[in-house]
């Protein structure tokens, strides 16, 4: 479908409304911003898109004043890790709807992984979809592929990507198979104090497998995919970024051993992060016993240890950031035979419910670090600026409401697809409005 | 007759013994039928079974095409080679033409793990799993299950002994939920690299030694092997495989006792068992096949709800 990009002016999500940033206040507003300690209830005043001030409005103030006593307010939300699937699969998502999705679910930047077809490997598709998003309270930051085509053979033009702003390299969806591939992508790499970040799986050990291995693939009958397969390649690429001192970043790490290597390599000073995602966090492998393919994801759902691992890896800071990993997927694509099921599911629109109702609420993580882990963390791994809720900065702010009860409704989401096990979940907390780029969309009160 | 109604036999995972025994019992009723000069019921004279064989079985169809004309039942049969389902038709159209040709009853073999369970969740049809990949096969357990009933007339505290390629095994996987529910002791034998993980989980030991097993057991069920899993790494050669787990008269003299033996068919006569043993005494192999059309007519009747007693 060649159509012309007859794209008009983003409207924001249905059951939202824009306001100007030229004069607005959020009155007594609950401002957390872990990265400078503050945690206070105020007035924050927005001009022009950039925060004037935090303290009380005065009496006879004319600008807009949106009711924050419910709200808590924290920098905007940045998700590391999504599939927006343009160019080549715009059936799944566009940057369009994948911003839409963002936007709803609170986050104010998005970094779509570069398994498109063509493959994003230069700076000429980077600019396209960065362009895309304009309009838009919500900033694109592609991560460009390490290899060619993501082809796992020849480098991609890294400097020139550095260049046009691209810091971390990725060929998600699949793993950079040859050691010596990956330890002069992270030589390289390094040269620009960029990151590579690694889908690590070691494919011999995984070829077929569409669950983890144990117990409940053992009476289910299906192929397994070992914890092992993740721990060998994590092992390998800490190795490798030891002994090249470059920056890696392991991608959704899903099991115990998984994050005892990183502990280890943090302990020993070596330069490497992780993200863990919401699914990982909350959902594990008995749940495929329907053999509903929602549940079916790369890497897949592991055991009830591996999620509680998880969970305290996520608290004690040794994983540094919740990323969704958001894989949408059309209905007939998934709704096939089980091991013929494309892998992945959509997590945009439902992270920080998910986060704050399953490990927030539970005392399992505290409300600063869930904010630090989806904010701050990820931008320091993207080499992004920092995002300070401060006068005199830029207003890039996620509203959300802490006590908000609500229930996932896949027909209701702004993502193209619908592909989600957390359907018809009560909720706990919603993100009800993003403001960045001096935009401002903020959900209708119910 | 006919008290326990359900409404597809997805597999023998979390199925009572109260409702296994009841379909032994059928199974015993429709057995005497097989052995009357015209061995045909009315039962389910009326009712549309529709044979889905994703994934060729002459065997397992045939038996259940049989089952469903000794019970008067209309018939119609999609294979994969035959009909549109090689044809870049999802599973996802065929349960809706299901729907849509509002059929009573689907019997559904395929190589893909959880397919009947698809099925069962879109369609109004009773769903029968004759076969999911590698997942389970209930009527083949149940078939096995009558076979070893009949031949020591109680099924508790019995010793069983399951031989060869557990992790690619429906019948395996079949077989174990279904003893271990009737209280029957499960242990399993083969090469470690066809056990799949964790196998203990679901109450059963594993040996590696077959005259071990062989001591151990009252029954040995003797599973197929497929030259595949030499391609694959998993064992070296079949003759190697023969070597420490084929079933040879010399194994069953070493031990002593009487064993049964049974083997789901179709056998590779001279690897995974000699002829000798096959056809030799304590076998009950060609039982199985009997007792596998009477199976699947008490499954058949059970499931359909009718009410007509069988006499
Ligand atoms: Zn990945």
């Amino acid at each position: 479908m060649n159509k012309i990009n007859t794209q008009t002016q983003p409207q924001p999500p249905k059951g939202w409304r824009s306001y100007s940033s030229d004069k607005l206040a959020l009155r007594n507003v609950l401002l957390i911003d872990p990265a400078q300690n503050l945690k206070k209830r105020a007035d924050l005043i927005i001009e022009n898109g950039i925060i004037q001030q935090i303290g009380e409005i005065t009496d006879g103030w004319d600008g807009e004043i949106i009711d924050g006593s419910k709200l808590i307010a924290c920098p905007g939300l940045f998700d590391m890790h999504v599939h927006l699937r343009e160019p080549g699969y715009e059936h799944k998502e566009t940057i369009y709807s994948g911003c839409h999705a963002a936007a709803s679910g609170g986050f104010t930047g998005v970094a779509p992984m570069p398994n498109t077809d063509p493959a994003i490997d230069n700076p000429g598709l980077v600019n396209i979809l960065r362009e895309k998003a304009v309009g838009f309270p919500v900033e694109v930051h592609p991560i460009a592929a390490i290899t060619l085509g993501r082809k796992g053979k020849n480098l991609s033009e890294i400097g020139e990507l550095v260049d046009t702003g691209v810091m971390v390299f990725s060929d998600d969806g699949s793993p950079i198979v040859i050691a010596d591939l990956m330890r002069r992508a992270l030589e390289y790499t390094n040269m620009f104090g960029a990151t590579i970040s690694e889908h690590s799986e070691d494919a011999s050990l995984t070829m077929g497998g569409v669950m983890h291995e144990g117990a409940v693939s053992t009476r289910l009958g299906l192929p397994g995919w070992p914890g092992i397969g993740e721990e060998i390649a994590i092992d390998r690429n800490v190795r490798l970024a030891e002994f090249t001192g470059g920056k890696l970043h392991i991608a959704h790490i899903s099991t115990a051993a998984s994050l005892e290597i990183i502990r280890r390599a943090k302990k020993n000073g070596i330069n490497v992060t992780a993200e863990v995602t919401p699914h990982h966090l909350t959902l594990d492998c008995s749940l495929l016993d329907g053999f509903d393919s929602n549940y079916k994801v790369n890497p897949p759902l592991r055991t009830k240890e591996d999620v509680i691992a998880l969970q305290e890896g996520l608290a004690d800071g040794s994983i540094d950031v919740i990323a969704t990993d958001h894989a949408p997927h059309a209905p007939d694509e998934k709704e096939v035979e089980f091991i013929k099921a494309p892998f992945g599911m959509i997590g945009l629109e439902t992270a920080l419910g998910i986060i704050h109702s399953k490990l927030v609420l539970t005392g399992k993580l505290t409300i600063e670090r869930m904010i630090e882990a989806m904010t701050s963390a990820p931008r320091k791994v993207m080499g992004l600026s920092d995002v300070s809720i401060k006068a005199g900065e830029t207003a890039n702010l996620t509203l959300f409401n802490p006590d908000e009860k609500w229930r996932v409704d896949r027909d209701l989401f702004n993502s193209k697809s619908k592909n989600t096990p957390f359907h018809g979940m009560e909720l706990t907390g919603r993100a009800v409005g993003v403001i960045n780029r001096g935009l401002v969309w903020i959900k209708d009160e119910k | 007759m006919n008290k326990i109604r359900f409404n597809h036999l997805l597999g023998l995972e979390g199925l009572s013994s109260e409702v296994i025994t009841e379909i032994l019992d059928s199974a015993e009723a429709f057995l005497k039928v097989l052995s009357r000069p015209i061995p045909r019921v009315p039962s389910l004279r009326g009712v549309t079974v529709a044979n889905l064989f994703f994934e060729s079985s002459t065997r397992t169809r045939i038996s259940f095409e049989l089952a469903e004309k000794r019970l008067s039942a209309d018939v119609v049969n999609f294979t994969a080679s035959s009909s549109s389902m090689n044809k870049g038709e999802t599973i996802l159209d065929t349960a809706r033409n299901i729907e849509a040709m509002k059929v009573d009853v689907v019997v559904i073999r395929h190589f893909a793990q959880g397919s009947p369970h698809f099925l069962a969740d879109r369609v109004n049809a009773a769903v029968i799993n004759a076969g999911d990949g590698s997942h389970e096969h209930p009527t083949q357990a149940l078939l096995d299950i009558m076979t070893i009933r009949r031949k020591t007339g109680d099924l508790k505290g019995l010793k069983v002994l399951i031989l060869g390629d557990i992790a690619h095994s429906r019948v395996a996987r079949s077989n174990i939920y279904g003893l271990l529910t009737m209280g029957v002791n499960v242990k399993i034998c083969g090469p470690s690299t066809l056990i799949p993980r964790e196998i203990e989980s679901m109450g059963i030991e594993v040996t590696h030694d077959l005259e071990e097993g062989l001591d151990w057991c009252d029954v040995v069920n003797v599973l197929r092997i497929q030259l595949e899993r030499q391609n694959e790494g998993l064992i070296p050669s079949l003759r190697e495989y023969q070597r420490s787990f084929g079933l040879t008269r010399n194994h069953l003299e070493r031990v002593g006792g009487e064993k049964i033996i049974m083997h789901p068919g179709p056998m590779n006569r001279g690897v995974e068992i000699d002829s000798d043993v096959a056809d030799g005494p304590g076998s009950v192999i060609l039982s199985q096949v009997t007792h596998g059309v009477a199976v699947r007519m008490a499954v058949l009747y059970l499931i359909s709800g009718r009410e007509q007693s069988i006499e």
